[in-house]
């Protein structure tokens, strides 16, 4: 068998496939917390919540409707965006011209809020949720065995994470965004309707959410509390990676979660706190994080 | 920049947010209610109330005088809690040692997560000290002398300085009353001290802090070490008094329960912190019967207080008795 460090290597490219895949889910909560912190100025406590109402969505679609992975995957976090827009429309918007903490615990009440209603409705239980027929099975690489589920969820990802960069970087719509981040008053002057630009934003945000939650439902349990540490380890990633890049926030999310897989083979009692041990360093050598400019 | 309402800078007495005679005659009355509660309230329902009062009147040093909202109390208070249960327990520390070990640690831990945690300002000190609360809970959850998910039990409780004997409810109730007067009267003191007039000066314009010549970092970080403290005096008290050391003390969401807390009393008022933490404990009592989850009905406080009163009920009432001595 082949060793690395004294490690079966599919023990290894193992745990660095799992650490692939929290990358994934990391990168993606970090991108959308990112996008609607840089237009919104608001620190989404709900984007755990977002994600787990994507994989409850997805499994009630299944269950209630009979409506498959593949139109949920478009559905589900449509649906969250919508409920996204109401928070927008009915909280959020009231607490724009205020410190920033009141819309953290604002989102954070809600969190709290839809956690423990779906807790006491849906059981704290897990629920199995199966992939599709198409990606079920697995090939082998030679060194190691890819379900290939889990390959997609990867690919899938990436893909995501790819088209709202470009979204961002190069339509007009980014282009509206970016510079209602920079000088909001400006833009609004120049006839855009930002406010319509912020729910839209926020909608964003919440639906990328819901889109890894669609992703994490047949890899993890479907459970009302699979989001509320996540949001916390997201919350690390995005001080390591700073706000301020959309590309800083997406690296930073996979590049940590590599490290958390790698941190499981070597020293697994460690795993756990890693990604907080990389925040403390960042703090202290870059306190802006690797990406970010000090706002 | 700061959450607190918060206005220029006041004197002693106008922290308590009522003028001068009346604000000496209400604390008094406090005084004299809390020595006669057990009277008419069941003392363990009070020392509950007692000691999450000291820990939100703690955490409301930081965010209601400094103006850092810390997300990450209830390491300290939790942290706290185990390391006095364990002293007592397996090193046979008598109470008042133990509880001055569990404020040892908590100061030592808030050394090291303010040290970092104020690098960063606004919104990330928030998320900072959430992470790393974070981090101390999935230690305590993996250390072994924590035995994880059962906590550290029965708690022996011992004699307070080899005369008091804890194990009596009354007794107990006013060791804690007086664990609670000393924080408080410390929390006054810090407040109303030059030291305070300063922190306040960084809560309502830091750069020009800075540019008076003072070293905001080390003013952030002794308040944090206090405020770390105090919240650590909390929980060990409360080790002590429940006989019980868990996780829950320890999690997220206790430092979210002690924000709700100061926010519903009201952030920046030394009392507020007191009456939220009375209201939330006894509405967890009275909703335990009930079918609504925990949760839910703090999410929903949360969402009332933000959107509908910001400045909590003595914040509300400081408030309006202001606007009414202006007429």
């Amino acid at each position: 068998m082949t060793t690395l460090f004294g490690l079966p290597i599919q023990a290894i490219s193992g745990q660095l496939l799992i650490g692939l895949i929290n990358g994934s889910f990391y990168a993606l909560l970090s991108l959308g917390l990112a996008i609607i912190f840089g237009l919104l100025r608001v620190i989404n406590f709900a984007h755990g919540t977002q994600y787990m109402l994507g994989a409850v969505t997805a499994w009630l679609l299944l269950t209630v409707l009979n409506i498959g992975f593949w139109p949920s995957l478009v559905l589900a976090p449509l649906i969250v965006a919508v409920a996204g827009l109401l928070i927008e429309r009915l909280f959020l918007r009231y607490l724009y011209g205020l410190d920033h903490l009141y819309s953290l615990l604002l989102t954070f009440g809600l969190a709290l809020m839809i956690e423990g209603l779906m807790r006491d409705g849906f059981g704290a239980a897990g629920k199995p949720y199966s992939p599709p027929a198409l990606l079920t099975g697995v090939v082998n690489l030679g060194f190691m065995i890819l379900p290939i589920y889990r390959g997609f969820v990867v690919v899938a990802s990436l893909i995501a994470c790819l088209s709202v960069w470009l979204l961002i970087e190069k339509t007009k719509l980014g282009a509206y965004l970016r510079a209602a981040t920079e000088n909001s008053g400006l833009v609004q002057a120049f006839g855009v309707n930002v406010p319509k630009l912020l729910t839209f934003t926020y909608m964003l945000g919440a639906g990328l959410a819901a889109l890894a939650g669609v992703l994490a439902a047949p890899i993890y349990q479907v459970s009302p509390l699979m989001g509320s540490n996540l949001i916390i380890i997201v919350f690390a990633v995005v001080v390591v990676g700073g706000m301020g890049s959309i590309m800083g926030a997406i690296v930073t999310g996979y590049a940590l979660g590599l490290l958390e897989g790698l941190t499981k083979v070597f020293y697994p009692q460690a795993s756990s706190i890693v990604i907080f041990v990389v925040m403390a360093i960042v703090l202290l050598v870059r306190p802006a994080g690797l990406f970010g400019r000090e706002a | 920049m700061s959450i607190a309402t918060s206005t220029p800078l006041k004197t002693a007495n106008d922290a308590l947010g009522i003028g001068h005679l009346v604000g000496r005659a209400l604390i008094v009355l406090a005084l004299l209610a809390l020595i006669a509660a057990p009277l008419a309230v069941y003392p363990v329902f009070l020392i509950k109330i007692l000691c999450f009062a000291l820990f939100a009147a703690a955490f409301n040093l930081l965010v209601g005088y400094v103006g850092l909202l810390s997300f990450g109390h209830a390491a300290f208070f939790g942290g706290a809690a185990y390391i006095t249960a364990h002293t007592v327990k397996e090193w046979g520390f008598t109470p008042e040692l133990g509880i001055l070990a569990g404020v040892a640690f908590a100061a030592t831990l808030g050394l090291v997560m303010g040290f970092l945690a104020i690098r960063r300002q606004g919104i990330y000190f928030a998320m900072v000290t959430l992470a790393l609360s974070q981090m101390v809970y999935f230690v305590f959850l993996q250390a072994p002398f924590t035995h994880s998910e059962d906590g550290i039990q029965s708690v022996p409780q011992g004699l307070l300085f080899g005369i008091i004997d804890l194990s009596k409810p009354l007794p107990l109730y006013y060791t804690v009353l007086g664990a609670f007067l000393l924080g408080m009267v410390l929390i006054w003191r810090v407040v109303n001290s030059p030291f305070g007039n300063i922190l306040a000066a960084i809560r309502e314009n830091e750069p020009r802090a800075i540019s008076l010549g003072y070293e905001v970092n080390r003013y952030k970080l002794a308040a944090f070490v206090i405020s770390a403290a105090l919240a650590g005096l909390a929980g060990a008290v409360k080790a002590i008094a429940f006989q019980l050391a868990s996780l829950v003390d320890v999690t997220w969401q206790m430092s979210g329960e002690v924000i709700l807390m100061t926010l519903l009393g009201g952030i920046g008022t030394l009392l507020g912190p007191v009456v939220g933490a009375a209201l939330v404990t006894a509405m967890e009592h009275y909703f335990a019967a009930t079918s609504i989850p925990a949760p839910v009905l703090i999410g929903g406080c949360f969402v009332a207080c933000v959107m509908l009163f910001r400045r909590g009920i003595v914040g509300e009432i400081r408030h309006r008795l202001k606007a009414r001595s202006s007429r």
